[in-house]
């Protein structure tokens, strides 16, 4: 912990730097290259969409001895030949039964057979039956909240911050977020329902708080940056974030703490569910919120401001000032080389 | 920025909370007493167990409109209250849904109850009676042979059977009719309309707005039409099997005639209405409107009196618009009844005009036609005149409010509306209860695992996060409570995640604040103005953030559907309990502690230890005044801090002119000078500032010359911050790193002091 402090130290003071904007660009090429592979896998592999999106019957057996699949397929296609069942055991003691549309008479009758097979009582059944335009509606309603959000978003942060630059950043943040996380969802075949958008909603509203925090300590930094010559724009909005970095870290593992206790309640007691869908979406998204933050909208906002020429003439300046100050070309430490005697 | 802070009053701040909570608990404590509130949050279906249905209401050939969408929903509360199902829930959900809870597995019954569509038609009244059960009387089938040669008297035994008649009440029923008006509709024999009518109907009377009928006094409808089918009862052709032929213009209205065709009164049927018993709520449920070609009974929709209707003689589809107002006297001028108009369209202008003509002067309940929406009679009006412009007009005794309700219901049951399921979920109240108590043991362990980390990131700070996460958890219990019983929120298992997530995002704030007044404390700050300060900054961020937090939950709240509204709603009201804790608990808590010597000194396990914070322990000693003893001698001699500042400001001008330093230096001293008046600052600290040993600055200015300036390391930070500590709040990095410089070239010019 000693080490994580000093370590915490030297980034606040810039002793320790980790080239954030030095290397912009291989981040965001980084950032490209996963946003391409995301959108990509979905092509190639799909999204594993839920009944809710699909429409269809979905029933689910708690308190059950027997988690076979034969037992569940057997009885359904018993009553209902027509059912093409899929049976997960989502836990060690619940199975989930997936069918296609089945007629509310048809659902009595699954029900009765799994109740029979896999002697429960009648309590220990949940059904659900998704009619075929549901997904469609929650979808439309889903990307219209989506857009909204965004649009306004966007607007308040330009107006918080008084640059449409790092309110643009953040939109390209939260993108590459939005993006990468649906493709680990296509890659990994993780089930995507309505619980799941909950948590990826969720998920770019953090990422949003989460550059808010970040933007706000690098604005505060290059504050009035044209009449600093002592570091550049770009070398302060590093700083910015080097000093947030030990925030972001433990912003991040507190956020995750939580969702991780859900996952792991979900995945090993309570199987699939509202709990797992909107917990696994949560837990990949915080992390990847984080990164995103750090390594896409904070440089891409220095790549933006870069071409500003009060920016370059800054720079300019400050390279001048060093080289007659017979200076290193690099960000001074703080609190070490400002010291007097050693100019 | 911000306007200067006065001292800190943390006892305010806390004393706010105090009240905001005993305020919140009184008013639950007070709402258990009195009202319906309880100490537990209602629960969701999915917590709960029950069963869901999402039903999209579909009318033919048209998006529905929001007033469908309300009548759809009153229709299908209707059904579900009479079923008796209690706690059930009806609600609307993004202007096209409704949601359906039903707590528990509801049989089947209930359920394709709920489906069911429903329409409004126009009947034929056969008869009418009040609303109880005609049990002891059983009409004897016998009696009541059914066939066209039924005879006046015989139809008029057949009614007093049915408990019409007032010659011969059956003796349990006094009140059956006449006698025993129905609350809120029109009171029976008393409606002066009426008045020359055979008063053995007694169910006529009770029908609902009894009516004079349409236009029985308006002028310009009253034309009579000669193509109106004749008047007589016995003319009409159609029998009532026939008329489930295409309603080509060919055909004749009414399609039945109680009066001659005595299909209507079969055994089952006859039975049927007898036992029928209308005050009982669930024999209203309507959603069963019956086949459209046979006769029906049928409940008035207050549960008033019951009726036997023919066959649908025309549905509503052919109403174009109903409306409300005074009625208008045959004369003209307007009188003080509510009236209902209707439009109809040609066709069902057509139809209307030759069912009144039909009906209109028949002896009663010959003269009604029933108005059936979803199975239940809305009104029941005896026809006056023949209608044949397709405009009538029902009066009766109605208040404003019925008249309202029943035009709303002629206009927006027009077309029928069908029911669509859009997703139906029933889940067993295990299942449930298990995901309630695994979501709680999953936010146990996540808080656990959150005060572990705080505890050994932030050491004993870390237990302001706690028991400001405790109070989060308090207030988000309180609110839940309050939103539970004020407004029937039910809390469901992604709510319980929104909450989860929320307090998650509350310990995040602590963070910011935390990580704020630790960086102040690196740049070699006293605690308690590092509090003030990182206070100062930290708070602008976590207000932005957590803004973006509340759009974020505000926009999910009003656009989406389903189970993301639970979670928007609980992740907002978080949102906000959040902000009360941070600015009510979290900074005060923080500054009372920076005052204990345990934490305002540092103590390594207090997680502000300046130590380990990378301050050199000179220059923290130097800069945050450990040797506090000497600083206050030093004040004591030298007057007041302000004074002090003033001088330093004037000395710093001066030296920074002489040193040729650059306009962001200058500007920054003229910064630093023209602020200095607006100094807030803690006074023990800024003569820790001006004691510091060693530093450059102060020491060129006359201030606080204090020790030899050779000791330098680190603290000429603290120095600089002596110069104003306020305005460093304001000032960019660029400044004070202008203003270390400053420093630094007085050091190289000798450190001119003329003071």
């Amino acid at each position: 912990m000693k080490r994580f402090f000093s370590w915490g130290n030297d980034l606040h003071s810039g002793k320790t730097s980790i080239p954030f904007v030095g290397r912009a660009k291989l981040w965001l090429l980084i950032a490209g290259g996963f946003v391409i592979v995301s959108l990509l896998i979905p092509v190639f592999n799909g999204f594993n969409l839920g009944i809710a999106f699909t429409g269809g019957s979905e029933f689910q057996v708690t308190n059950t001895e027997d988690v076979s699949k034969s037992t569940g397929v057997e009885a359904v296609t018993e009553v209902v030949p027509t059912a093409e069942p899929s049976v997960v055991p989502t836990s060690d003691t619940s199975v989930r039964v997936s069918t296609a549309q089945l007629t509310d008479e048809q659902m009595q009758l699954v029900r009765e057979a799994l109740i029979g097979a896999y002697g429960v009582s009648n309590e220990d059944v949940t059904s659900t039956f998704i009619g075929p335009t549901w997904g469609q509606d929650v979808t439309e309603k889903m990307l219209r909240a989506l857009v909204i959000f965004v649009a306004i978003a966007m607007v308040v942060m330009a107006l918080y911050f008084r640059t449409w630059k790092m309110s643009l950043a953040a939109i390209v943040g939260l993108f590459v977020v939005m993006i990468v996380t649906m493709g680990i969802y296509a890659a990994t075949g993780f089930e995507v329902t309505p619980e799941a958008i909950i948590g990826f909603l969720t998920v770019l509203s953090f990422s949003l708080y989460d550059t808010v925090v970040v933007f706000d300590k690098i604005r505060e930094n290059t504050e009035n940056f044209q009449e600093n010559r002592r570091m550049k724009f770009s070398e302060l909005v590093n700083l910015g974030i080097n000093q947030t970095v030990v925030r972001s870290i433990n912003t991040s593992i507190i956020s995750v703490l939580p969702i991780a206790a859900i996952l792991f309640i979900a995945v090993f007691l309570l199987g699939a569910g509202t709990l797992l869908d909107i917990s696994l979406a949560l837990f990949v998204g915080t992390i990847v919120a984080a990164v995103s933050t750090l390594f896409v909208a904070s440089p891409m906002y220095a790549l933006l401001r870069g071409r500003e020429p009060d920016v370059q003439e800054q720079e300019a300046a400050v390279e001048e000032y060093r080289s007659s100050h017979g200076l290193p070309d690099r960000a001074p430490v703080l609190f070490e080389e400002f010291e007097p005697g050693k100019v | 920025m911000s306007a200067p802070v006065n001292k800190p009053r943390p006892g305010l701040r806390f004393t706010w909370l105090g009240i905001l909570t005993a305020f919140l608990v009184a008013l639950i404590a007070g709402g258990t007493i009195w009202s319906s509130a309880t100490w537990a949050p209602k629960l969701a279906l999915d917590l709960e167990g029950g069963t869901s249905i999402i039903l999209e209401p579909q009318v033919e050939d048209a998006a529905i409109t929001q007033e469908q969408l309300q009548q759809a929903v009153a229709i299908i509360r209707q059904r579900v209250d009479a079923t008796g199902v209690s706690e059930a829930e009806i609600t609307t959900q993004g202007n096209r849904n409704i949601v359906v809870n039903l707590p528990g597995n509801p049989d089947e019954e209930t359920r394709d109850l709920v489906r069911s569509s429903a329409q409004l038609t126009f009947r034929r009244v056969a008869a009418v009676s009040g609303p109880e059960p005609q049990s002891e009387q059983e009409p004897t089938q016998e009696e009541t042979p059914a066939g066209p040669e039924l005879s006046e008297e015989d139809q008029q035994r057949l009614d007093e059977l049915l408990g019409g008649g007032d010659e011969a009440p059956p003796a349990e029923q006094p009140p059956a009719d006449g006698e025993a008006p129905p609350a809120g509709q029109a009171p029976a024999g008393d409606d002066p309309a009426q008045g020359g009518e055979d008063a053995a109907n007694a169910g006529g009377a009770v029908a609902g707005p009894t009516v004079p009928g349409p236009a029985g006094q308006n002028g310009e409808q009253q034309q009579e039409d000669a193509e109106a089918p004749a008047e007589d009862g016995e003319a009409p052709a159609e029998d009532g099997e026939a008329p489930a032929e295409d309603a080509s213009e060919t055909e004749t209205f009414p399609r039945f005639d109680p009066m001659t065709d005595m299909s209507w009164m079969t055994e089952e049927l006859i039975t049927a209405f007898a036992e029928l018993d209308c005050t009982d709520p669930e024999n209203r449920t309507g959603g069963d409107s019956g086949p459209d070609d046979e006769p029906i009974v049928a409940c008035a929709q207050d549960g008033s009196a019951k009726f036997v209707l023919g066959p649908v003689e025309l549905d509503g589809s052919h109403v174009t618009d109903a409306s409300f107002g005074y009625e208008m006297s045959s004369t003209g001028t307007q009188t003080n009844n509510m009236a209902v108009t209707l439009e109809f369209d040609d066709y069902g202008a057509d139809v209307f005009g030759q069912i009144t003509g039909a009906i209109t002067g028949q002896q009663p309940p010959y003269n009604q036609f029933a108005i059936v929406l979803d199975g239940l009679v809305l009104s029941a009006p005896q026809s006056q005149t023949p209608v044949t412009d397709g405009k009538a007009q029902i009066t009766g005794d109605f208040t404003q409010e019925e008249a309202e309700t029943l035009a709303n219901q002629l206009k927006n049951g027009a077309l029928p509306i069908s029911f669509q399921v859009q997703s139906e979920q029933q889940i067993s109240p295990t299942l449930g209860s298990d995901y309630l108590a695994m979501g709680l043991l999953a936010g146990g362990i996540g808080l656990l695992l959150v005060v572990v980390y705080s505890l050994i990131q932030y050491r004993a700070l870390g237990l302001v996060t706690v028991s400001g996460l405790l109070v989060v958890g308090v207030l988000t219990y309180l609110l839940l409570l309050l939103v539970s019983w004020r407004y029937g929120y039910r809390l469901s298992l992604a709510g319980v995640a929104g909450i989860i997530i929320g307090i998650g995002m509350a310990a995040d704030s602590n963070i910011v604040y935390f990580e704020r007044v630790r960086d102040e404390l690196r740049s070699g700050r006293k605690l308690v103005s590092a509090v003030e300060i990182g206070w100062q900054r930290a708070r602008r961020t976590i207000f932005a953030s957590k803004a973006v937090n509340m759009l974020a939950a505000v926009i999910l709240y009003v656009l989406a559907v389903g189970s993301v509204r639970g979670f928007a709603f609980t992740l907002g009201l978080t949102v906000i309990v959040d902000l009360l804790m941070i600015v009510l608990f979290v900074h005060p808590m923080l500054q009372v502690l920076a005052r204990t010597r345990f934490f305002g000194h540092g103590h390594p396990m207090s997680g502000m230890d300046p130590r380990q914070l990378g301050v050199k322990p000179e220059a923290y000693r130097g800069a945050l005044g450990l040797d506090l003893e000497k600083a206050k001698e030093k004040s004591a001699k030298r007057g007041s801090f302000k004074e002090a500042k003033k001088r330093q400001a004037v000395a710093e001008r001066r030296s920074a002119a002489q040193s040729g330093t650059s306009i962001a230096e200058r500007k920054a001293a003229r910064t630093a000078a023209g602020s200095t008046s607006t100094a807030v600052l803690e006074v023990d600290d800024a003569l820790d500032s001006e004691s510091v040993p060693g530093n450059s600055e102060s020491g060129n200015s006359a201030a606080a010359t204090d020790g030899p300036s050779s000791d330098v390391a680190g603290a000429e930070h603290g120095g600089v911050r002596s110069s104003g500590d306020h305005e460093e709040r304001e000032l960019s990095l660029a400044e004070r790193k202008a203003r270390r410089r400053r420093g630094q070239q007085q050091t190289e010019t000798g450190g001119v002091d003329e003071s």
